[in-house]
């Protein structure tokens, strides 16, 4: 039974992930596309100006309106995809390359040098979250990198928490026991035996954090020390039509739509890779359907 | 033939720690001076209930855990002091089956990797010659060779067993340890292993050492058997002889508990059954350890705990009532 024939049953059995899959896949395609796909690039961009057509609702030549610089925010938004993608994407995946080494050498060796580890950690995870992110965001400066690097200082913690978690109740398992008895060096037992079995709720979690990674990323945007403007990241958007809500609703409410939809997405492709991970679950579907 | 594994006075104790700083308080007397010899090509059985040390010791043997005390020796070679590549010259010869397949096979790993890997570890074999080692493998325990692309998940309690006495036997050990190799299967499927243990041990002239609670298994499989209580061997003996002629009251309760399924077959001559439970082994009783629950104890036998006295050449015993009758 191939993977693809797996992963096509979970999907087929269950329309809720399929709708996951959907959102998630369409917003890693415009993420992609989006430069090449924009109508109005100047106006993507931010470099326009044009007092005449601000503030104009949606319309057909305008689907999601114009924003107080007669921008159109269709385009913004369209193009914010790409930024928010990267923010995602990169601070999930900054924090595991930080977190797994670390939860998994505090798991597996232990002793002293693992404590040590985990209270380094611990020290990071006394700070409330997304206040640490606003912090070492404001210290860093305003910038793309910068972000993504105030993110994951903050986020890394609670990988490696998860990793030393798992790491731990895995290096205890008789398979453990039983490659050492074969004779199978520390290091290949850590790879090849304690880590793969460890990373499923790992995974898991760092899927269903993309979407909260772009949330918080928004909310750095939107109080002023994420990403500097013109650039249309969708928490920057949401913020800069806040001011004139009552008047221009528009402005506000399509950035703030797509982050919402992106976020469920990946929520309900968490749960997917949830099921599709663990071992016992995926042979219950291979008999099912053999 | 010559000794191949001596166990000598092994002592494993636990600390128990308590407290804020961790100070130990008692010890869990684990194993507590367990001494026996093993030949090549012999089966010797380790038996006792939960908590009697047998596991334990095997996990000492398998330089799993570090014993508090004592010596284990293969080819007279002290174990537990073996560094680098003398350590692999252990593992080389000495593997084991466990209890639970589906839990002493990594899950993610397919059964070809599985057998593989010891070969991986130990010889300098190329990938092909692996390849078809592994399928070789695979019939020798009774596989068919589609197997190896397979999960253990995927695998009948059965079919996992095999494959795990396989990966094991991949390096040609001239000991293997079993730790309750049937007592996770279906009973179906016991009868299955057991054959194919006895069979690969004539054909690989092998040695066992063979931990279990199940006295049927033991009868079938062991040439030898030393049954434990609290930590020390009380009874050692060919299987002839402790089955046939148990001398130590807690052998005798043992064997009085295998169950038949037949009532018109006649059970054993003497029947004994033990009251309460086994003290705890952070106190032991003073003197023999079993004195606290044996019926045919005395005020002698709670003063010393005996050694163990000589019935025949192979038959030692542990209780002094043996040669007062």
């Amino acid at each position: 039974m191939s993977e693809f024939r797996l992963y096509f049953n979970l999907i087929r059995g269950s329309p809720i992930y399929l709708i996951g899959l959907l959102l998630v896949s369409s917003f890693v395609i415009i993420g992609i596309l989006a430069p090449y796909i924009l109508t109005k690039p100047a106006d993507a961009w931010g470099l326009t100006y044009d007092i005449s057509r601000r503030f104009q609702p949606p319309s057909p030549e305008h689907p999601f309106g114009t924003d107080e610089y007669g921008r159109d925010v269709f385009n913004r938004v369209l193009l914010g995809t790409r930024f928010s993608l990267m923010i995602g994407v990169g601070v999930v995946a900054l924090s595991l390359a930080i977190g797994i080494p670390v939860g998994l050498v505090a798991g597996y060796v232990g002793g002293k040098a693992g404590t040590a580890l985990m209270r380094v950690t611990d020290m990071f995870l006394a700070f409330p979250p997304l206040l640490l992110a606003i912090a070492l965001a404001a210290t860093f400066g305003r910038g793309l990198l910068n972000t993504v690097l105030a993110l994951s200082l903050s986020w890394w913690p609670w990988y490696s928490r998860l990793a030393y978690i798992q790491v731990n109740s895995v290096k205890s398992l008789p398979y453990v026991d039983a490659a050492k008895v074969v004779g199978v060096s520390e290091l290949e037992i850590m790879f090849r035996h304690v880590l793969p079995n460890s990373l499923t709720p790992i995974i898991t979690q760092a899927t269903l954090d993309i979407g909260s990674a772009i949330l918080e990323a928004s909310a750095l945007s939107f109080l002023g020390v994420g990403v500097p403007p013109p650039t249309p990241e969708w928490g920057l958007l949401v913020s800069s039509g806040w001011g004139t809500i009552s008047r221009a609703w528009w402005i506000s409410l399509f950035p703030g739509l797509s982050i919402v939809i992106t976020v469920l997405g990946f929520n309900l492709l968490g749960d997917a890779i949830k099921e599709l991970m663990d071992p016992r679950l995926r042979n219950l579907l291979s008999v099912r359907r053999v | 033939m010559s000794v191949l594994l001596e166990v000598r006075e092994l002592v494993k104790h636990f600390p128990i720690k308590s407290g804020l700083f961790g100070r130990v308080t008692g010890y869990v007397r684990a194993v507590d001076g367990v001494s026996f010899k093993i030949n090549g090509n012999t089966v010797f059985s380790l038996v006792g209930e939960s908590g009697s040390g047998k596991t334990t010791t095997l996990r000492c043997i398998l330089r799993l855990i570090e014993p508090t005390s004592g010596e284990i020796l293969l080819d007279g070679r002290d174990v537990v002091r073996l560094k680098g590549k003398e350590v692999k010259w252990f593992r080389r010869n000495v593997q084991a089956v466990f209890q639970n397949p589906f839990l002493s096979l990594n899950p993610r790993m397919k059964v070809r990797d599985l057998i593989g890997e010891p070969l991986k570890t130990h010889t300098e074999m190329s990938d092909d010659e692996i390849h078809r080692k592994v399928n070789d493998l695979l019939a020798m325990v009774g596989l068919p060779s589609a197997v190896a692309n397979q999960h253990p998940p995927s695998l009948s309690g059965g079919q996992a067993q095999r494959v795990a006495i396989a990966r094991a036997l991949s390096i040609e050990p001239r000991l293997l340890l079993l730790d309750e190799p049937t007592s996770a299967l279906d009973v179906s499927v016991q009868a299955q292993i057991l054959n194919l243990l006895m069979e690969l041990k004539e054909r690989l002239k092998l040695a066992y050492v063979l931990v279990t609670h199940d006295l049927s298994v033991v009868r079938y499989l062991s040439d030898y058997v030393a049954v434990m209580y609290l930590g020390r061997i009380v009874e050692v003996g060919s299987v002839v002889e402790i089955f046939n002629d148990p001398k130590h009251p807690y052998t005798l309760a043992l064997l009085s508990s295998i169950p038949v399924p037949d009532p018109n077959v006649k059970r054993l001559r003497r029947r004994l059954t033990l009251p309460g439970e086994p003290p705890s082994p952070i106190n032991l009783p003073h003197g023999c350890r079993l004195s606290s629950r044996c019926p045919y104890a005395s005020n002698e036998c709670m003063v010393k705990e005996p050694d163990l006295i000589r019935v025949s050449d192979t038959h030692y015993v542990r209780c002094i009532k043996v040669v007062k009758g």
